[in-house]
């Protein structure tokens, strides 16, 4: 079952479901750095508030899929982490280091528009 | 009491499966939400090492009840090719290359009780614990 990514401005959306194999994962990771290149993407949002469980594989491929991004010019925010997975992260060890994170979809697009208003202030 | 659950694990898919029915079995069980996701948690780790190292493997799952305490048993079993050094693949950050190297202490971390045994060429057996607080 793959991710469908939704195109919205200058940002890309992917709401994943709970359902998602590690296989899936890999293939929204390729889908993302294909797609950032052929809409000038500047932003991605990958939305797991449907994920019941946030495993090693998974947090593993979240930040190749944001540092990917970042290597194609796009900045990526990671929204909808449930108490409970959060929690289980925590207890298990697991990080999502260097990947911005947002409570809901709301708060990650705010993250971003900040984001690409800071660069663009930035441009000489 | 809730039957036994068995779960062939040979690919991706499998290990969705595992942790879904490791999370039915023990929410039946009356484990709370948060339990329920670190039970669920550590069942896709030991599965993922399944399909990443052995190929091919089960699980199962089984209510625990020694009359003051219940609780959840979790089996996984391989005929992969063992584990060489399990001092080594049980320390936090250690890798063959295939993953982060925490799927098995972290597991190890969170459930109640944890063993592993493992034969070189036979394979190996995780078994896992958590007791309803």
């Amino acid at each position: 079952m793959s991710v469908p990514i939704l195109k919205q401005g200058q940002v890309l959306i992917a709401s994943i479901q709970s359902a998602l194999s590690d296989q899936d994962l890999l293939q929204l990771r390729d889908d993302f750095a294909d797609q950032i290149g052929r809409f000038r993407s500047r932003g991605v949002i990958i939305d797991v508030t449907a994920l019941d469980v946030l495993n090693s594989f998974a947090t593993r491929t979240l930040r190749a899929i944001a540092y990917t991004a970042k290597l194609r010019g796009a900045y990526t925010v990671v929204v909808g982490i449930q108490p409970d997975v959060a929690f289980s992260m925590v207890q298990l060890g697991l990080t999502l280091d260097g990947v911005a994170t947002a409570l809901d979809l709301e708060e990650g697009l705010a993250s971003i528009k900040a984001q690409l208003d800071r660069s663009r202030a930035n441009v000489p | 009491m809730s039957p036994e659950v068995h779960v062939v694990i040979e690919r991706d898919g499998d290990i969705v499966t595992a942790r879904q029915k490791g999370r039915a079995l023990s929410a039946s069980l009356g484990f709370g939400n948060n339990d329920q996701t670190i039970i669920a948690l550590a069942i896709s780790e030991i599965a993922r090492n399944i399909v990443s190292y052995a190929q091919r493997g089960h699980l199962t799952l089984s209510p625990l009840d020694e009359g003051v305490r219940r609780g959840i048993l979790i089996v996984a079993r391989d005929q992969g090719p063992g584990i060489p050094d399990l001092e080594l693949a049980m320390r936090d950050g250690y890798s063959t290359g295939r993953s982060l190297g925490v799927g098995l202490p972290g597991a190890k971390r969170v459930m109640d009780e944890f063993d592993i045994s493992s034969t070189l060429g036979l394979g190996t057996t995780v078994t896992m614990k958590k007791w309803l607080p």
